[in-house]
């Protein structure tokens, strides 16, 4: 958290979880294509769609990214999933290279064949 | 056991709402969590192909002792070509849904790759029905 300067919206309970792995992408079908453990989603996309597919996909953090701030509806489906939500003011590139020197590589994707 | 959701055309905002209902009612079932997830996502894949690209349909999932068969029809405009369809990357959905996180094209392809059989019937004017089968192995409910 203190790497991406994140502000948290929802998930306060949840806070100590650990993660492996990041997955950076603004297409959806991208994370449901290439996700295989559970991973960080950092993503520029704000609408119900994000929350859902992280949950099919078993991912339990979410970092929106270049400041986007996701809405009431939002915080509340992710407390309902038991979500993390975070919110960065870095841009995807700068959120996944700060992640990255901090130690986080990708992993937890399956390979592209 | 048979669900069905009617899946809205109009209201993007719903759309998914469907598979994630379905995944809570498989997972209660006791169903292992990797069949889980595929089916959830075959279904999320394909509801969104119905909203994005067929104004909506039908959804039903049906869940047998071995095996989840996932039904979503539309009455849209069936899709022409299903082999350049079933291609990665191959999309015709309009921009404001790649805006909204779809139309990377690799629905069809994320359909194929998590259920165990894909059936896709389509013809231009009568809509299309996407059929796919989720295995349950040997963790039957
Ligand atoms: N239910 C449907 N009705 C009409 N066309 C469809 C339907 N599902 C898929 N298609 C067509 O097949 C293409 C590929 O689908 P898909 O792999 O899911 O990619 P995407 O939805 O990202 O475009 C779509 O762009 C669309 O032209
Ligand atoms: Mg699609």
């Amino acid at each position: 958290m203190e790497i991406l300067e994140a502000r948290l919206y929802a998930g306060q309970d949840t806070l100590d979880l650990e993660v492996n792995a990041a997955c950076g992408a603004d297409l959806m079908s991208d994370v449901m294509a290439f996700v295989k453990e559970k991973v960080v989603l950092l993503t520029g996309l704000v609408n119900p769609q994000a929350i859902r597919t992280a949950d099919l996909m078993d991912i339990k953090v979410i970092v929106f990214v270049r400041g986007k701030s996701p809405t009431e509806d939002l915080v509340a489906m992710a407390e309902e999933n038991g979500m993390v939500l975070l919110g960065t003011k870095y841009s995807m590139f700068l959120a996944c290279g700060r992640l990255y020197e901090a130690g986080l590589r990708g992993g937890g994707v399956r390979e592209i064949d | 056991m048979k669900l069905r959701f009617e899946v809205s055309g109009e209201d993007f905002s719903l759309a998914g709402r469907a598979s994630t209902e379905l995944k809570r009612a498989l997972g209660r079932l006791g169903i292992d969590p990797g069949a889980v997830r595929r089916a959830a996502v075959a279904m999320y894949e394909a509801e969104i192909n119905m909203v994005i690209h067929a104004g909506g349909g039908v959804a039903e999932a049906e869940i047998l002792p071995d095996r989840v068969v996932l039904v979503l029809a539309d009455r849209g405009p069936g899709i022409p070509n299903l082999e350049l369809a079933m291609r990665e990357g191959w999309s015709t959905a309009a921009d404001r849904f790649r805006e909204l996180g779809f139309g990377a094209g690799m629905g069809l392809p994320n359909m194929k790759r998590n259920a165990d059989e894909l059936r896709v019937e389509s013809s231009p004017g009568s809509g299309t029905t996407v059929t796919m089968t989720i295995l349950l192995g040997k963790g039957a409910p």
